[in-house]
């Protein structure tokens, strides 16, 4: 079907499809807008969604999909061992990559993706890789793909934004003209520029996200038959490819709504101001909390003006994920990923959970070729096995689970925080992962995943509000859930739990001393089943004896903290790590 | 094609240790810290295709400079005769997760099962001498390549002993780095590796921004016709590089200059002579750039920040940043 493009006077309005429709639609007729991300449990709308997608492209029935655990023989070529044992030569093989030119790869499993692979991936795309990727994120809360591979990927789609099965797509027809159309829409300065705007105002410091935005406007300028990117063009982009990058939201920022949010501390909390005051000094001194808070009223009025409507909209029903604030957190996955260090290969037998290394076994094969006699094969014998040696080494993770409460502000939360910040000194000393969770209200929150980036802990610590009642128990399962997660990737998680004891929510969020103090021994309990290292440090004025029959419950080392003593906590923690690492080898 | 480096806007302090580490490949690299997306692994590409073409022993395979009897890889130097072709300076990756048989070199095993003879397959080492090695998120380096890395890097020179392999080669090269201190620090070695350090930021203001997206939109578009829109400042910046490099064994660093230098790093308590000589070098080849016969403070000034913000003695959780304590020193010193 030839293009006719329309002057823009008379052009046609922009077809009314569904988000998700129109990201299948975008990808189909620019490629190079890299590929989507679909948040999504495994399920039939996303089945349903891949099989239309399919149909918008020139060449159907090209996907290729790839593991996690995926070889890098196998993701970019290389020899094939099988055929090249059988054959008795070399055989080489195309490489995944190569075998999904000018179609679609789909990324299962996307975040267990390591950034290994993900970093080969991201180089392909840069070197101009001509393959579409669709990255299968089930993570949903606690993990995500590598960031190298997401910044390169224009649009996501969450499970709520996919198509209903009702939804009206686009016709084959209409794609093909509009990729033959696409070199032809141009767009004027002022749309990079509006883009530009509205990535400086949500926070969006990619460049990548710009040119994906300016992409994705000429493409649905393509799609709609139009050869000058116009109004509704921007607005679509700024919704699909800016919008989930939102580092910031212009108005009404997630801080003043948890204030606002918050209910008020039941019990005397004149500690919580003024620590709150103790701490400000740090807090102005950090620059970039200073940025984001101290944004002019006029900038955001800007904003409003800038902003397409739809688009606050869609930030009141809550799509924007909440996950890009917290920005990094990928170094705990990559310390996860090794099960220690690759310490060569031995001779030995295959089984017993042994990896056989075929390029040792080879090479150890090889010099005895001539020996052999074999005729144009290659003789293996069982002395060539060679199976992979890891050197492991546990690497540890402090986990703090901090009692943000109002009594326990009042009970120096300053001083607990000055603890913290000493054990994270050692932590640095150690190259250990720290993890920040504080509790009180009603929730446990993690305000530092695992991270090897200790500035981060302590600014996220500093910035640590004090008050309200102490879900003691609610805390101490949080801490207990990540502790597990952690030893699942390979670590060595330490739990140290600060708290003065005044636990008055019950794991129901109901209030109430006794059984809150009931919950909290058994989730102490169900610490000590799941043979978790912990340190319980309490810091009421006067040690606590519900504190330390916690600790015993927990199975962890009681450390009363009358009068703030930082250097004896360090030292604790380190005692404590020392005997786990024993016992773990 | 690639983007053009003269095209590259608003990432002045970036481009500019660049050019540096190009005149002086002596300083041994730039590390690049900054958000993803700033141009950073464009901007490595785009110095290495804007250098001239260098002279290299045909059919060696670490790229020997036939002009440079002293670094001669083992085979050349057994040679009478050293062949030239001109080749391109090479900028080669080196991703998260690669193995340790791809960065030193492993026995080629195509070769062994096919012919039975024990051949060295170069890694990327190999690959990278006389060039540039990229490595984009350094940070999350594994440990163990880290190591390698270091010890190469302070020899140029990379030692094989494996697989029955046992050959040194020429490995020097100029180390670039990126990556997001946020998603976690460097080990304070290889750190140190890195002669100059420099923070990228998307720029603030908006004109530039757009001029930023309008560039490489253009480039993505037709790369032919914008490369050579900027061929003429690419050709003009290739000259003042070459020239720099010619110059810069020339240029004086008076007495005073040296002493500011080294009371700028007692200042900062920068460890070691490393900082001084750092300083010293990188002001040269500034100065170098700007034609100028001899070093004076000003191109001490300017090189400072870069060239001192990662070796000042730190507390972990102290960010109050390294940018805030050099620039106050520079205040105090050179008022």
């Amino acid at each position: 079907m030839p293009f006719e493009p329309v002057p823009p006077n008379d052009a046609p309005a922009a077809p009314d499809y569904a988000p998700g429709v129109w990201i299948a639609a975008l990808l189909a007729v620019d490629p190079k807008l890299g590929g989507v991300v679909i948040r999504a449990r495994h399920g039939g709308a996303r089945d349903a969604f891949l099989q239309r997608f399919q149909t918008l492209l020139p060449a159907p029935g090209r996907y290729k999909k790839m593991p996690p655990n995926i070889g890098d023989d196998r993701l970019l070529g290389g020899l094939d061992l099988a055929a090249t044992l059988s054959a008795g030569r070399p055989v080489a093989m195309a490489g995944l990559l190569a075998e999904a030119a000018a179609g679609v790869l789909v990324l299962a499993m996307a975040e267990r993706l390591p950034v290994g692979t993900a970093a080969r991936l991201a180089a392909a795309i840069d070197q101009g890789a001509d393959v579409t990727m669709i990255a299968l994120d089930e993570g949903l809360e606690d993990e995500a793909p590598p960031a190298a591979l997401l910044d390169r990927l224009a649009f996501t789609l969450p499970e709520a934004a996919l198509p209903a099965p009702g939804e009206t797509w686009p016709p084959a027809g209409q794609m093909q003209a509009a990729r033959a159309g696409l070199g032809l829409v141009t767009n004027d300065d002022a749309a990079i520029e509006r883009l530009c705007t509205i990535a400086a105002m949500l926070d969006v410091a990619s460049t990548r996200a710009v040119l994906f935005a300016v992409r994705a406007a000429r493409a649905a300028a393509a799609v709609a038959g139009r050869w000058q990117v116009g109004e509704a063009d921007i607005n679509l982009a700024a919704t699909l490819v800016l919008l989930p990058r939102a580092q910031r939201l212009p108005a009404g920022d997630a801080e003043g709504e948890d204030e606002a949010a918050e209910p008020p501390p039941p019990e005397p909390s004149n500690g919580a101001p003024e620590t709150e005051k103790t701490d400000k000094a740090e807090t102005d001194a950090d620059p970039g909390s200073a940025t984001a808070t101290d944004e002019p009223a006029v900038t955001q009025e800007a904003a409003r003006a800038v902003l397409p409507a739809g688009l606050l909209a869609a930030l009141a029903a809550g799509s924007v994920p909440r996950r890009a604030a917290r920005g990094g957190g990928q170094a705990g996955r990559v310390a996860g990923l090794g099960r220690g260090r690759p310490a060569g290969s031995r001779p030995g037998r295959i089984g017993n959970g042994a990896r056989l290394s075929i390029v040792e076994t080879l090479r150890a094969a090889v010099p005895w070729q001539t020996l052999r006699h074999a005729n144009n094969r290659i003789a293996i014998r069982a002395d060539d096995f060679r199976i992979l040696r890891f050197k492991a080494r546990a690497r540890a993770i402090a986990i703090f689970a901090v009692d943000a409460s109002g009594s326990a502000a009042l009970n120096r939360l300053a001083e607990a925080k000055g603890a913290v910040q000493l054990l994270l000194a050692d932590c640095y000393v150690r190259r250990d992962q720290v993890a920040v969770l504080a509790f009180r209200g009603r929730t446990a929150e993690c305000l530092l995943p695992p991270t090897h980036a200790l500035a981060r802990a302590r600014r996220c610590l500093a910035s640590l509000p004090g008050g309200g009642p102490t879900p003691l128990a609610t805390g101490i399962a949080a801490a207990r859930a990540l502790a597990e997660a952690e030893r699942r990737k390979g670590m060595e998680p330490l739990l140290v739990l600060l708290t003065d004891g005044g636990a008055n929510i019950g794991r129901d969020g109901n209030p109430g001393r006794a059984a809150a103090a009931a919950d909290a021994l058994a989730a102490g309990r169900a610490c000590r089943a799941a043979g978790l290292a912990a340190l319980v440090v309490d810091t009421a004025p006067r040690p606590q004896t519900f504190v330390a029959r916690l600790a015993t419950e927990m199975g962890a080392r009681y450390l009363p903290l009358p009068y703030a003593d930082a250097a004896a906590l360090g030292r604790a923690v380190q005692q404590q790590e020392a005997a786990s690492v024993r016992r773990a080898a | 094609m690639v983007f053009p480096f003269s095209a590259i806007i608003g990432q002045d302090e970036m481009t500019t240790a660049l050019v540096i580490a190009a005149i002086e490949p002596r300083l041994s690299g730039v590390l690049i810290f900054g958000d993803r997306g700033t141009g950073k692994s464009t901007a490595v590409r785009a110095l290495a295709s804007l250098l001239p073409d260098m002279a290299a022993v045909s059919s060696c395979a670490y790229g020997c400079d036939p002009d440079d009897q002293a670094a001669l890889c083992s085979d050349c130097q057994g040679k009478t005769a050293l062949p030239q072709i001109k080749i391109r300076v090479p900028v080669v990756d080196l991703p998260l997760g690669v193995t340790e048989d791809r960065v030193v070199g492993a026995l080629n095993l195509e070769r062994a099962l096919a012919d039975g003879v024990k051949i060295f397959e170069p890694g990327l080492l190999a690959r990278a001498h006389r060039g540039f090695l990229y490595i984009d998120e350094v940070n999350l380096l594994e440990d163990h390549i880290v190591d390698l890395l270091l010890d190469v890097s302070a020899s140029g020179e990379n030692v094989v002993e494996r697989e029955g392999l046992s050959l040194r080669h020429p490995a020097r090269f100029v180390l670039i780095g990126s990556g997001n201190p946020e998603e976690g620090e460097l080990r304070p070695q290889l750190l140190d590796r890195f002669g100059l350090c420099v923070d990228v930021k998307t720029p603030g203001d908006l004109p530039t921004r757009v001029e930023i997206i309008r560039r490489r939109d253009a480039y993505d578009r037709d790369p032919a016709a914008f490369v050579r829109s900027c061929k003429a400042a690419d050709a003009k910046l290739r000259k003042r590089i070459v020239g720099a490099r010619a110059a810069l064994p020339a240029v004086e660093a008076p007495e005073e200059t040296l002493e500011q230098a080294a009371k700028l790093c007692m200042a900062l308590g920068t460890d070691g002579s490393r900082g001084e000589l750092t300083l010293l070098r990188a002001a040269r080849a500034w100065a170098a750039f700007e034609g100028a016969p001899a070093v004076t403070p000003a191109h001490l000034r300017r090189m400072a920040p870069a060239a001192l913000r990662h070796r000042l003695r730190r507390d972990p959780l102290d960010d109050s940043l390294a940018e805030t304590r050099v620039s106050r020193v520079l205040a105090e010193l050179f008022v």
